[in-house]
């Protein structure tokens, strides 16, 4: 089974570089990627990834709202019952935002310059691999 | 027999030595290279055609380029301070970032502006913050360059209002909205309406500025969001003239005359990492534009045919690890931007990865500046590297590679059609990734990136931006609600949406809404009532 990704843009900036290459660079690494496209409200983002049964959600912001808005997606995400699906981000995110994020459970954040192919490998051995039957309950959004 | 110079027996360092967007650079360039040269033809004169050399004669040594630094956060009253301190710091213009909501036309108080008041730039609602930012400054002493799009026809009305409010006249108001639409659809992506209503409101605002406020720059056309979005530098030239070009063509059919909106066009320009390509793309988008505007649209007022240049180093150059490494490729950028006769300059800050930049850290921004201006004597004679064997084949080069993108976006049918099925936008998704995995192979090293990497470089001073920008800007918007006369307001609102739907100019009736204080997102949902919302489709 192909690792399945939302690629998704919170927040209102149009920085739209790094997610797209973010995106080929995970297709390019045989993963199926749904890119969101931009302005997506957490609702729209987590309603997506649960519509689209993915195996993780990797968002991207660098409009500095993160600190408003990633809270309210990972909120979303344990409420839907999506808590096997792994989060990540990247963006314009100061250190000690950081720090704070990783505690509320996005899983890892990569600053400016991170290479490909470790966001590729990061996505690649921390998906919690679901067994056929127990993924989350199907929901009408 | 000739001994043989030992330096010439060293194996090279690189198999294909090329610029940062892939364009190969020989080990030598003699006479050779400048066989087809014709210096009068392809040079001339500094201040005569085809401007190569400058737009301006004596360049420099008259006046130096304008310091103009970007800036803005938070409320109107914040940015009011920040930029009154920059005007007593030597800065000579302003330039008004905008907050997300602003750019986007929705208000500080609408749902999806949450977390994003402020943050980014200034939050502007009504005419009651753009008062507020400029009180204390009074709009015919300073030039203001404002970079609004999509909304650009009601922030600039909000402008030409609070000069009315300060009795200055419209005649004696000099500045630049940004106005660019084609490339927001191409790479910054703050786009509302789709492309066709879109370019109607822009030469709405072209045919007004003629009329009405003669001094003001209509449209700085920009390359630096197309840079930034990962274009090679060939790319930002070509799609950022050929939009040119096609604003121009938009304006004629709308039955102006080339001369009277021309010379108010201008440029703007990403000065990125890679010295001699970027002063040869300043060069040679002067003489691209010459010619274009003489000899396909017919321009006879010389001022039509001056590709006239604000510039800004690249902000995605800069690095989050080391950053004060950072200082240093602005310096080297900023140089090729006045070696390149940029007419202004931004110079970014050495922390605009981790946010937006401290005080310090912009004063030393504009202090690179002005050791350039002042101490580096670079200023002193007229585009020094012209004849350069090099810099002028690159040159060369670089408008060939630009008109080979002209005429492959004629075929499409101009930019406007070139833009709907994605080709500009699937060019840069395709330069941009190639260059990161450039990057990640190590064939374009980035230093303290992917070399001399060390872990811990120490902290760096982030400028925190406070939250109460959005309760504030709330507050502000529930109280004009309730003072202003809203009949008036409903009033403007519906006459502006019925001067949508015909073809009469835009500007009265949204000036007209701007004085009854109606706010930027009434305004603009008036027109999305009309004009409808773009949405980009996935172009893979």
């Amino acid at each position: 089974m192909k690792i399945r990704v939302l690629v998704a843009k919170p927040g209102l900036d149009g920085h739209d570089r790094g997610a797209k290459v973010i995106a080929r660079a995970l297709r390019d690494a045989g993963m199926e990627v749904i890119y969101t496209g931009l302005r997506q409200t957490p609702e729209q983002i987590v309603n997506a990834a649960l519509q689209e049964d993915v195996d993780a959600i990797g968002l991207s912001i660098l409009s500095g709202a993160h600190m408003h808005l990633f809270p309210r997606i990972i909120d979303l995400v344990r409420q839907k019952g999506l808590d096997d699906v792994l989060v990540f981000a990247g963006g314009i995110i100061p250190d000690p935002d950081i720090v704070k994020l990783k505690q509320l459970g996005v899983a890892e954040i990569f600053p400016p310059g991170s290479s490909l192919d470790e966001i590729v490998d990061f996505v690649k051995n921390n998906i919690r691999k679901k067994q056929p039957g127990s993924g989350p309950v199907k929901t009408q959004p | 027999m000739k001994a043989v110079d030992p330096d010439t027996t060293t194996s090279p360092r690189e198999r294909i030595f090329s610029t940062v967007s892939g364009r190969t650079v020989k080990e030598l360039y003699t006479e050779e290279a400048l066989a087809d040269f014709d210096p009068e033809r392809d040079l001339g004169q500094p201040g005569e055609y085809p401007y190569t050399r400058g737009v301006y004669k004596n360049m420099y040594r008259g006046r130096l380029w304008t310091m103009r630094q970007f800036a803005g956060f938070g409320t109107a009253e914040d940015t009011n301070l920040r930029f009154k301190y920059l005007l007593e710091h030597g800065q000579t213009g302003l330039s008004v970032a905008f907050d997300y909501p602003t750019l986007f036309g929705y208000d500080s108080d609408n749902p999806l502006s949450y977390g994003e008041v402020g943050r980014c730039g200034v939050a502007i609602d009504s005419l009651a913050d753009m008062e507020a930012l400029f009180d204390g400054i009074k709009l015919d002493q300073v030039t203001t360059s404002m970079t609004t799009n999509a909304p650009a026809a009601i922030i600039w009305s909000m402008y030409l209002a609070t000069a009315e409010k300060q009795g200055v006249d419209w005649k004696k108001l000099s500045g630049t909205i940004q106005n660019d639409i084609l490339k927001e659809y191409i790479a910054q992506k703050t786009y509302i309406y789709p492309p066709r209503p879109s370019m109607r409101i822009i030469t709405d605002i072209l045919a007004f500025a003629c009329a009405q406020v003669p001094r003001w720059n209509t449209i700085s056309i920009s390359g630096y969001h197309i840079r930034e979005a990962g274009s090679t530098a060939e790319q930002e030239l070509a799609f950022t003239l050929r939009d040119g070009i096609e604003y121009v063509e938009h304006a004629l059919r709308a039955g102006l005359a080339v001369d009277d909106f021309a010379p108010r066009l201008s440029f703007f320009f990403d000065i990125h990492n890679d010295f001699f390509e970027e002063i040869a793309k300043l060069r040679a988008a002067r003489r691209i534009w010459a010619r274009v505007m003489r000899e396909r649209f017919h321009a006879r007022d010389p001022r039509s045919l001056l590709c006239r240049i604000h510039s800004q180093t690249a902000g995605v150059s800069l690095t989050a690890q080391q950053p004060y490494n950072n200082v240093v490729r602005v310096a080297l950028q900023a140089m090729a931007a006045v070696l390149g006769g940029t007419q202004s300059l931004h110079t970014n800050s050495l922390d605009e990865t981790l946010g937006l930049p401290t005080e310090k850290a912009v004063t030393l921004a504009l202090r690179t500046q002005q050791i350039i201006a002042h101490e580096s004597g670079v200023p002193n004679t007229v585009d020094p590297l012209a004849g350069s064997y090099f810099l002028e084949s690159m040159t060369n080069e670089l408008e060939k590679a630009c008109l080979e993108y002209f005429t492959r976006i004629d075929a499409m049918g101009g930019m406007v059609a070139a833009i709907e099925r994605g080709y500009p936008q699937r060019e840069i998704q395709n330069a941009s990734y190639q260059f990161a995995r450039a990057v990640d192979r190590k064939e374009k090293v980035i230093v303290g990136v992917n070399e001399f990497v060390v872990e811990d470089p120490g902290p760096v001073d982030v400028l925190v931006i406070d939250d109460s920008a959005h309760e504030r800007q709330s507050a502000k918007l529930r109280a004009l609600r309730s003072e202003r006369s809203n009949e008036r307001v409903d009033k403007g609102l519906t006459d502006l949406k019925r001067s949508a739907e015909g073809t009469a100019n835009l500007l009265p009736p949204i000036l007209e809404c701007v004085r009854a204080y109606a706010t930027l997102g009434e305004i603009c949902d008036a027109l999305r009532d009309v004009f409808g919302e773009y949405r980009e489709p996935l172009f893979d």
